[in-house]
């Protein structure tokens, strides 16, 4: 292994760890502050002290989490620019506008409305103090809005052009910023954050009806958990429809490999529960499954909501098969040629550089001429064989199936929490449902990162699609530095980590053993 | 706007900025498992901006140029040379 390939890997290994922490802590925020909010609504309109506190109780876990999870972002930041420095150059104000945008609003919004949610029950009106508690909560989404339109146009780059002179992309569009992949996948986090939070809910109440402590309090809070959560289950499942609609259209590199498809078909099935064949390779004639259930024209309906609708393959995108942005199946630029066009705008690209280095006009124009007809498929310059531009399948196939089965299992799981919370009884005596509850807690957050994993992977080898390979964004630093910095991160992470599980647990405890149902309205 | 006005307003200033002085003054001498977090929220800024930050995390290309013409020109060779 050479030291780039090296650099590549740890570098990508150290960015996964970072985002992955890093998303342990921002679910629980985006939901967990929307029930507050919905909980303190309640106590306005009844008065009911018994709503104060379960507000209070809940916003304590939310400020615990938000605690120790702010800021933990920046590291990924503080990657780009080391680490990432040709990708942080190359993106240029595209990347850098929707972040500053999120540093000031995340920087005014929470510690304004942050510090008024805390320490402002006694200082500020109650209406005034509900809307603060809403904002941090709007805030919060807000603040995810910006990051995953700026995580949306690396997966479908639009809006910008590139100069070769400032060798960056400058954005000439900015509301082009805001694609359907970007609506979508921001919509998609929010609403699965909103699920994470209603299963936090309901495992850390079962556990105050298991150990038989404020029994009202933990049925109350399961309710508000139940509907919240199938709510956000539910439009996690819409808008990951939109997403897999969306990705058909400008990853279906991303959709194949998600399926583990390498000759599509029309009417294209879905592999249901499969397992890959490992000798399978796109351009082999091996079975691409050693064992399928197939769900008939489920990838048609899936990816176009077309029952008999044509989906490609790896094979068949390689061979320059495609859909294009309408949806249409076409013929287009295959893989051979792409690295072709890409190696001759890499050269015009290095030509207009002299060029300009000399002030040569004629040649820069000439140059540029070359380069903008190439530009669309300027990364792919940077693969020596077709091989290169495939993502890791198995990894792809087997998150989505994790991501798929979990949320499955949360849907039924809320509904049959919904109905069951509601006599009362049940729950209360049903110990095995309360330790299904709490059991099933940790795998809503491996639901929401394979989510994230299916994302990120199944875009590779790009960091921005079609024009920035990992291998080209990487900056020419020793993989020595790289490998130390990930075993800081992995202490690090891994310190505060145990530190928010521990003092939640210790105030989840305390908490317990208070009378949290008294009303004295 | 006489005198008078400009001091009520200057008064009425004063007294806002002294609510959310108190507000935040308060709020974090009454914390109770939130002292245990502020400690934590700080030794975690202080790692991640002194100690990551500046030891292990500069940022290159700001590092090593002085100018954007340099670093373009330094991300023209690495892009065009990998």
């Amino acid at each position: 292994m050479n030291e780039l390939t090296t650099v590549v890997d740890w570098s990508r290994l150290q960015f996964a760890l970072t985002a992955i922490y890093h998303w342990l802590f921002v679910p629980l925020t985006l939901g967990l502050s929307v029930i507050v909010a919905i909980m303190e609504s309640i106590y306005l309109k009844t008065k009911s002290e018994k709503w104060l506190r379960a507000t209070k109780f809940w916003m304590t876990l939310f400020g615990i989490n938000f605690a120790i999870g702010v800021a933990t972002g920046l590291i990924l930041e503080f990657e780009f620019g080391t680490n990432w420095s040709n990708y942080s150059w190359f993106v240029g104000d595209i990347f850098g506008a929707p972040l500053a945008i999120e540093g000031l609003l995340a920087f005014f919004m929470e510690s304004t409305f942050v510090a008024v949610m805390f320490f402002g029950w006694k200082k500020v009106g109650p209406k005034f103090h509900l809307a603060s508690t809403w904002l941090t909560a709007i805030g919060a989404s807000i603040s995810a809005l910006w990051i995953l339109v700026a995580n949306a146009w690396m997966q479908y780059p639009v809006g910008m052009e590139f100069d070769p002179a400032q060798m960056r992309n400058v954005m000439d569009d900015f509301w082009a910023l805001f694609s359907g992949i970007a609506v979508n996948k921001f919509f998609h986090a929010v609403f699965s954050g909103w699920a994470l939070a209603g299963v936090f809910v309901i495992g850390v109440s079962s556990w105050f009806l298991f150990k038989k402590r404020n029994r009202d309090f933990a049925i109350r809070s399961i309710k508000v958990g139940a509907w919240f959560g199938l709510t956000g289950m539910l439009l996690t499942m819409y808008t990951g429809d939109g997403s897999a609609v969306e990705v058909t259209k400008h990853q279906p590199m991303k959709l194949a490999a998600m399926e583990g498809l390498y000759h599509g078909h029309e009417g294209q099935s879905l592999a249901a529960v499969a397992i890959l064949n490992p000798d399978k390779d796109w351009n082999n004639d091996e079975d691409e499954y050693l064992f399928e259930i197939a769900i008939p024209h489920g990838l048609s309906i899936l990816g176009r909501h077309d029952f008999n609708a044509f989906i490609p393959g790896i094979k068949d995108i390689i061979n320059g098969v495609d859909i294009n942005a309408e949806g249409d199946t076409i013929n287009t630029v295959s893989y051979p040629e792409r690295i072709e066009m890409g190696r001759k705008a890499q050269n015009a690209l290095k030509l207009y550089g002299e060029a300009y280095a000399a002030g040569d006009s004629a040649a820069m124009a000439s140059s540029l001429k070359e380069l903008r007809e190439n530009y669309r498929f300027f990364g792919y310059g940077y693969f020596d064989s077709v091989d290169e531009a495939i993502p890791p399948v198995g990894l792809t196939f087997t998150m989505f199936r994790v991501m798929v089965i979990l949320g499955s299992y949360f849907l039924l799981f809320f509904i049959v929490v919904l109905i069951l919370v509601y006599r009362t009884t049940i729950f209360e005596k049903a110990k095995w449902l309360q330790i299904i509850a709490m059991v099933s807690v940790p795998f809503m957050w491996i639901c929401s990162q394979a989510g994230w994993a299916v994302a990120e992977v199944g875009r590779q080898p790009w960091t921005v699609q079609d024009l920035l390979p990992t291998k080209a964004a990487i900056s020419a630093i020793p993989a020595s530095s790289v490998i130390v910095t990930f075993w800081i991160f992995a202490a690090l992470f891994t310190i505060l980590l145990i530190a928010e599980v521990s003092i939640m647990v210790r105030q989840i405890n305390k908490e317990s053993k208070q009378n949290l149902e008294i009303d004295k309205a | 706007m006489n005198d008078s006005d400009t001091y009520s307003k200057g008064l009425a200033i004063q007294n806002k900025l002294k609510k959310i002085w108190l507000l935040y003054y308060d709020g974090f001498r009454n914390m109770t498992v939130g002292k245990t977090l502020w400690v934590i929220i700080l030794l975690k800024l202080f790692v991640l901006f002194v100690v990551i930050r500046l030891i292990f995390f500069p940022d290159l290309l700001q590092r090593d140029y002085d100018n954007d013409r340099d670093r373009a020109e330094h991300v023209r060779q690495e892009l065009t040379s990998r």
